[in-house]
């Protein structure tokens, strides 16, 4: 098993598999979408009470879900590269965090276009809102510190240390900034509290969760590639690949 | 050789860092000297409104607070940094938490405590209540050693770059905005007339979490940067 693991986790072998994989999670990435899309879009009743503008969370959901999902990966992957040195997972860990920024700014922009017809306002300090945001400057930070330091091996451990506390944090920072609104007052038009949601509106939604989280691992993939090419440029295996590439 | 105690390293250390700050009287007095500026500006920016001054006077100390603690964490380990002390410490046979333990002590008595002792005058200016002053200085006094803990943290994994300043507000802010909902949630509940027990036990749990959990990463991040 720790056998396999080295061999798909070394850098060469890696952007090999990984080459073979990504037309394949392209293709099932957009036949998600396309299927969510239809589905969110036509098929889906209007709702009762919100009307057309409902729709949105079929793109706003699933982007608020991968905002967190991201995260933890980002700080498994850290973790992972921390505890045992393995490059490949540092990558991951470096390469996600421009991804769930991705994620977290959708969230909030589809979140806030939802909100004006519904709330009549662009931006509420609502608990949900606040919390996402604070999420988004996470991410930032995480990116920022990568930036900053020049040795990207120490960059890439630095970050994964920052993933690290941000995940034991982040609950702490969701619920006090949710204790923080309830004792405040709330937003007065409900938010989505029905009791149960249509077949046909669920269905689409989580065919659209699967299509990001298959979108997360495709562009995640090509990041990883050229991050590990720009990190082995001095290795054998990148000048033979260029070599061949050249002919 | 003779080996001395962790207790003994510790309060060497402790000494040590306290000295420095009193034959550099600035760094003392600059962050005090920021965190008074910063609330005499709120209400030329507002307008003096006796009202409005009370009612927002825990969140503008607080932020205030919240600013001075974070532009001050470059002391904690930069002049360090720089002169190379920070290798030896990490070259002490002792855990290295324990130590950094001992640093950010030293940080919050230099820093922290100055802050929550001028911070009832800054009160008294923005015409809070006079029971509710004590209240004040209670949340400062658990909230601002975990500022210090939790800045260790980012200023550890910045102080090997030459301009980590905008950067670490970055890495510190989100991190602190839950000590800032509950002390200032405090005082507000306070002066409806609420008990406050609860806000003051979730502090006082962030702060013993902070004592225990950021000394590791602490550790860990400055190993990175003598890396």
């Amino acid at each position: 098993m720790m056998k396999f693991i080295h061999k798909t986790a070394s850098p060469p072998y890696f952007y090999q598999l990984s080459g073979r994989w990504i037309p394949w999670l392209a293709g099932i990435t957009v036949l998600l979408l396309l299927a969510g899309l239809y589905g969110g879009l036509i098929v889906a009743p209007t709702d009762y009470q919100q009307g057309e503008s409902y729709r949105i969370i079929f793109i706003h959901v699933p982007a608020a879900w991968m905002s967190l999902f991201v995260y933890i990966a980002m700080a498994v992957a850290g973790a992972i590269g921390l505890i045992w040195r393995i490059k490949l997972a540092e990558s991951v860990a470096v390469c996600s965090a421009p991804i769930g920024a991705g994620f977290t700014l959708l969230a909030l922009i589809t979140g806030s276009m939802w909100g004006k017809p519904m709330w009549g306002a662009w931006w509420v300090w609502d608990a949900r809102l606040t919390s996402e945001l604070l999420l988004l400057f996470l991410y930032f930070g995480v990116m920022s510190l990568y930036a900053a330091i020049a040795d990207k091996r120490v960059a890439s451990r630095a970050v994964a240390l920052l993933a690290l506390v941000g995940v034991v944090n982040i609950p702490v920072i969701h619920y006090s900034v949710e204790w923080w609104n309830t004792l405040h007052q709330g937003p007065t038009i409900a938010k989505f509290d029905k009791p149960s949601i249509d077949l046909r509106m669920l269905i689409p939604l989580l065919i659209m969760a699967t299509a990001f989280k298959f979108y997360y691992v495709w562009a995640l993939l090509l990041r990883v590639r050229v991050e590990l090419l720009e990190r082995e440029r001095n290795t054998q295996w990148v000048k033979l690949l260029l070599k061949q590439l050249k002919g | 050789m003779i080996k001395s105690s962790l207790a003994r390293v510790f309060f060497a250390l402790l000494k040590r860092d306290l000295l420095l700050a009193f034959r550099h009287r600035s760094e003392l007095f600059n962050p005090l000297l920021f965190f008074v500026l910063v609330v005499t500006l709120f209400p030329l920016g507002t307008g003096a409104d006796t009202k409005l001054l009370q009612a927002i006077a825990p969140g503008i100390i607080w932020v205030a607070a919240l600013l001075a603690a974070m532009l001050s964490l470059d002391t904690i380990f930069r002049s360090d940094f720089e002169d190379g002390s920070l290798e030896l410490l990490l070259l002490n046979p002792h855990p290295t938490s324990i130590l950094v333990l001992a640093k950010v002590l030293a940080h919050w008595l230099i820093t922290g405590l100055p802050l929550m002792i001028i911070a009832p005058l800054l009160a008294l200016f923005l015409g809070m209540d006079q029971e509710l002053i004590g209240l004040l200085v209670v949340t400062l006094f658990l909230g601002t050693p975990v500022l210090s803990l939790i800045g260790a943290v980012a200023i550890a994994l910045t102080v090997g770059l030459k301009r980590g300043g905008i950067l670490l507000s970055l890495l510190v802010l989100p991190f602190y905005v839950p000590v800032l909902i509950f002390a200032t949630n405090a005082i507000e509940m306070a002066m409806s007339g609420l008990p406050v027990t609860a806000q003051l036990w979730i502090l006082g749990s962030f702060l013993l979490l902070a004592i225990t959990l950021t000394p590791w990463p602490t550790a860990a991040a400055l190993k990175l940067s003598l890396s």
